[in-house]
């Protein structure tokens, strides 16, 4: 008897559905979401609608939207895990706090996964969405359905890191590398490292897809003229990225296998005994672990440098530069890793290599703010909203560097390791680099989405918001950690005097708390007032690329006609040779004009698109319900969700009508309405 | 048309050989493990006391010979001539079944000595190495009967040759691997 229920509930038991208040609270406002959701779509009778215009979509557009809805989400469950972070320590001199030390793990483990895999990711995997195939003047992705595939992988991923909340309870309170020995099965005997775990199996693997998918696309589907060096910058630094996700992924998944193998199999890579070697997991993680930062900001450095470059009204300066300067930061990143743990001991010629390399990414970042300021200098700069997030980055850019350099150095490093120091360094990066671009080139890119510009007065507020309140928050964590606090610290003495810098650090959240309900008061009023902002010309900042080109929103085919490219600002380019009337560069911003179209009905040609198919949210339902088995050990479960995944994909290899033909007649028809719309 | 499909062209074939680059980053993730932990037998058996060569060289001939085949098997698609593609890939098939019979086997025999994946690090590196190339042979096979089934089934067209040269991409991938196998952990284990 007690063999079958191990049998049909593996570890499950009772105990793992909810009991403790934050499990209970968080089960119930997720079932209460649900509920409000599923009504309000039965009452509007929309359920079709999301399933046949959405979910189910392969145009790349919808699925940028999906993924940034989706990290949007994800956001604000890793902003309450920040708050509750940040309160707990703000409270805990000489006391406990309200918080257990192990839930305080848990939440500073959430919070780091969640914000790095995806939030950050899933913005920027939403914009390269939008942005890269009309950029470089495609109709598409090379894998429309490896794309649909990708994003739904990733979702699965992001419902498996909160599914503890609901069946189990516990989630790793490891830290969000989950290092050995700690997350072995002897000191963790949970499943939280297991949920831990096969999250990132399952998200990882929609990342690695997704970047197959994106180099394929930069590589092969770019314009006629658009050599490698004509591609915008921001195509440059994300195929960079992409690059890195397609080499660093891969040992993720294989660290991460290994580590679920010692726990499942009873295998010894890294545990204590029989041999195992813990250090090897330290490098093996941190292999794909200093990549990942890369992944992180180099697709944000590029499009800083679009911004620039259309706010100064000026071409990029050091086109050429900047795609070395990328490159380089992309080769040296795989030569860094083991600048996360000096004090491994590794001994002194070890460390000064890994410190030199570490130190000589200062040069091409240094190369990338000096041209972006070089940029600006004599341009006619105008200040909006995407300008001011570029200018905060280079100021956070800038002590985020130094204090990067500072700690390259082992002998420095050595006394700030694992420091609030290191905490406050990787946040101004990850904040100040990556968040802020992400800001930035939302608002800058908005309008090409929404097809109305975001109230630029409301957006300057969440800014200044957002940078005091980064400021206040993290300089007190750079004191601290010269002061001698560790990171994950859950209490202290008050003896330290550390208190009231913690306490300084929480006031800085509440500010950036207040810059977030800025931010969604903005989108509010903007919504509300986009009668007022309607962006017509489908060029809102006078525009120097091809994204430009097109309407705002695009149609679903992007261009009507392949466009030819000649030079690096195509669109610029187009503008000033007159091709389409009614435009001067520079001269009168914003544009009111809509580009009169110099095509013919005759060079209007069928057009080949990608169908719906529901078969990326099968194979992501089939691989989550294998994750889930396999963290609790249900056997037959995981066995019915291996074989669905198999069947899924067996049968879409047999589909040879994944596309449809958009005939001619219907494109000229489209487009002759489009313009119709704008002008009347 | 009918006579040349450029499968070199075809831009899935493209994103399959980048597939092919981290999927060699993965097995580099697993030789480099086993390589640190190779002499972390703690107390348990090393390879060369393990391994039995005249079989594994069995096993590498087996493979080797089916990449030829499977190469065979291509040749007679492009040609059009179903029936001795499918015969090909059924010799394929066969040696790739004797490959993973005789894997399973030395596998079967390591346990039996108590040569487990928990005695030590070692074999825990040993097993999750030839085993993931193992794991990679079984869905190699699985792909060839549904290639078969392809030939059959669906007309030789460019998104089925493609498909197959695919199959056929990965089956060589494997081969490649396993060399190194047959290298590191078993040429080496034998000799040190």
């Amino acid at each position: 008897m007690e063999n079958m229920e191990k049998f049909i509930f593996g570890k499950l038991t009772l105990d793992a559905l909810p009991h403790l208040w934050y499990t209970i609270g968080a089960t119930a406002s997720i079932l209460l979401m649900g509920i409000v959701f599923a009504i309000i779509l039965t009452k509007t009778k929309l359920w079709g609608w999301l399933w046949h215009e959405w979910l189910t979509s392969t145009d790349p557009k919808k699925i940028g939207t999906m993924y940034l809805i989706f990290a949007a989400l994800m956001f604000f469950r890793g902003l309450i895990d920040a708050g509750m972070i940040w309160i707990q320590q703000a409270m805990a001199a000489d006391s406990t706090g309200y918080l257990s030390a192990d839930h305080f793990q848990q939440i500073f483990t959430s919070h780091g996964d969640i914000m790095v895999f995806f939030v950050t990711m899933g913005i920027f995997f939403g914009l390269m969405n939008w942005i890269i195939p009309l950029q470089i003047g495609a109709r598409d992705l090379a894998y429309p359905f490896v794309n649909s595939l990708g994003f739904w992988l990733t979702v699965a991923g992001g419902i498996l890191i909160n599914l503890f909340f609901v069946v189990g309870g516990d989630f790793a309170n490891t830290g969000w590398l989950a290092p050995a020995p700690l997350s072995e099965l002897e000191f963790n005997p949970g499943v939280g490292v297991d949920y831990l775990i096969w999250s990132l199996q399952l998200s990882g693997l929609g990342s690695l897809l997704a970047g197959i998918n994106f180099i394929v696309t930069i590589i092969k589907e770019r314009a006629p003229g658009m050599t490698l060096m004509k591609m915008p910058l921001f195509v440059w630094t994300s195929l960079c990225g992409m690059l890195l996700i397609i080499t660093a992924f891969p040992v993720l998944t294989a660290t991460t296998l290994l580590l679920w193998l010692d726990r499942f199999f009873g295998m010894h890579f890294f545990t204590t005994g029989f041999g195992g070697n813990q250090m090897m997991y330290f490098n093996l993680i941190w292999m794909w672990g200093h990549p990942e930062v890369y992944i992180l900001v180099l697709p944000a450095f590029g499009l800083y440098s679009e911004i620039v470059a259309t706010f100064s009204q000026k071409k990029i300066a050091g086109y050429t530069s900047m795609v070395i300067a990328a490159l380089s930061i992309t080769a040296l990143s795989y030569l860094v890793w083991l600048h996360h743990f000096f004090t491994m001991g590794a001994g002194a010629d070890v460390n000064s290599f890994f410190g030199i390399v570490t130190m000589l990414i200062a040069i091409p970042s240094g190369v990338q703010v000096f041209n972006w300021i070089l940029t600006m200098y004599k341009g006619k700069v105008i200040f909006a909203s995407p300008m001011y997030w570029f200018m905060g980055f280079v100021a956070t850019f800038m002590l985020g560097g130094m204090t990067g350099v500072f700690m390259a150095s082992p002998p420095a490093d050595f006394q700030v390791h694992n420091s609030l120091f290191l905490i406050a360094h990787f946040h101004t990066m990850i904040v100040g680099v990556a968040l802020f671009g992400s800001f930035a080139g939302i608002t800058y890119w908005f309008p090409k989405i929404m097809g109305f510009t975001l109230n630029e007065r409301l957006g300057k507020y969440a800014f200044w918001l957002w940078l005091i309140g980064f400021f206040v928050s993290f300089i007190p964590l750079y004191l601290l950690g010269f002061k001698g606090a560790t990171r994950r610290l859950d209490h202290y003495a008050a003896s330290t005097d550390w208190q009231p810098l913690y306490i300084t650090a929480a006031i800085g959240f509440i500010i950036i708390t207040c810059g977030i309900l800025m931010q969604i008061y903005q989108l509010i009023v903007s919504i509300k007032e986009r009668k007022l902002h309607l962006d017509t010309t489908g060029d809102p900042w006078n525009g120097r690329t091809l994204e430009w080109s097109t309407t705002s929103p695009p149609p679903h085919y992007n261009f009507a006609v392949i466009p030819t490219v000649s030079g690096r600002d195509p669109f610029w380019e187009m503008k000033l040779q007159g091709v389409q009337k009614g435009r001067r560069p520079g001269k009168d911003y914003p544009q009111k004009n809509y580009p009169e179209k110099e095509y013919s009905e005759k060079e209007y040609k069928d057009i080949l698109l990608p169908k719906n198919t529901a078969m990326g949210i099968y194979i992501s339902a089939f691989a989550f319900v294998f994750g889930f088995a396999v963290v609790w050990h249900i056997l037959w479960l995981a066995t019915i969700g291996l074989v669905g995944t198999i069947v899924c994909v067996i049968i879409i290899s047999f589909d040879e009508h994944r596309e449809y033909i958009l005939p001619a007649a219907e494109v000229a028809q489209n487009e002759a309405s489009i313009k119709s719309l704008v002008q009347g | 048309m009918e006579e040349n499909i450029k499968v070199e062209d075809d831009i899935k074939v493209f994103g399959f050989w980048i597939y092919l680059m981290t999927d060699l980053i993965i097995f580099a993730v697993l030789f480099a493990c086993f390589i640190v932990l190779r002499n972390s037998t703690f107390g348990g058996p090393s390879g060369h006391e393990l391994f039995r060569m005249s079989s594994v060289l069995i096993e590498t001939l087996a493979l080797l010979t089916s990449s030829f085949t499977c190469s065979l098997a291509m040749f007679e698609i492009q040609q059009k001539r179903k029936n001795m593609a499918t015969f090909w890939f059924a010799v394929t098939f066969a040696l790739g079944m004797v490959f993973l019979f005789i894997e399973f086997s030395e596998f079967s025999e390591l346990m039996d000595k108590g040569a487990n994946w928990q005695r030590s690090a070692f074999l825990s590196a040993f097993f999750t190495l030839v085993g993931t190339h193992g794991l990679h042979i079984s869905v190699g096979l699985l792909w060839i009967i549904i290639a078969i089934f392809r030939v059959w089934l669906r007309p030789l067209s460019a998104f089925n040759v493609c498909n197959i040269f695919r199959l056929v991409l990965f089956w060589h991938f494997l081969d490649l691997v396993w060399i190194f196998i047959f290298t590191v952990v078993y040429g080496t284990g034998h000799l040190l």
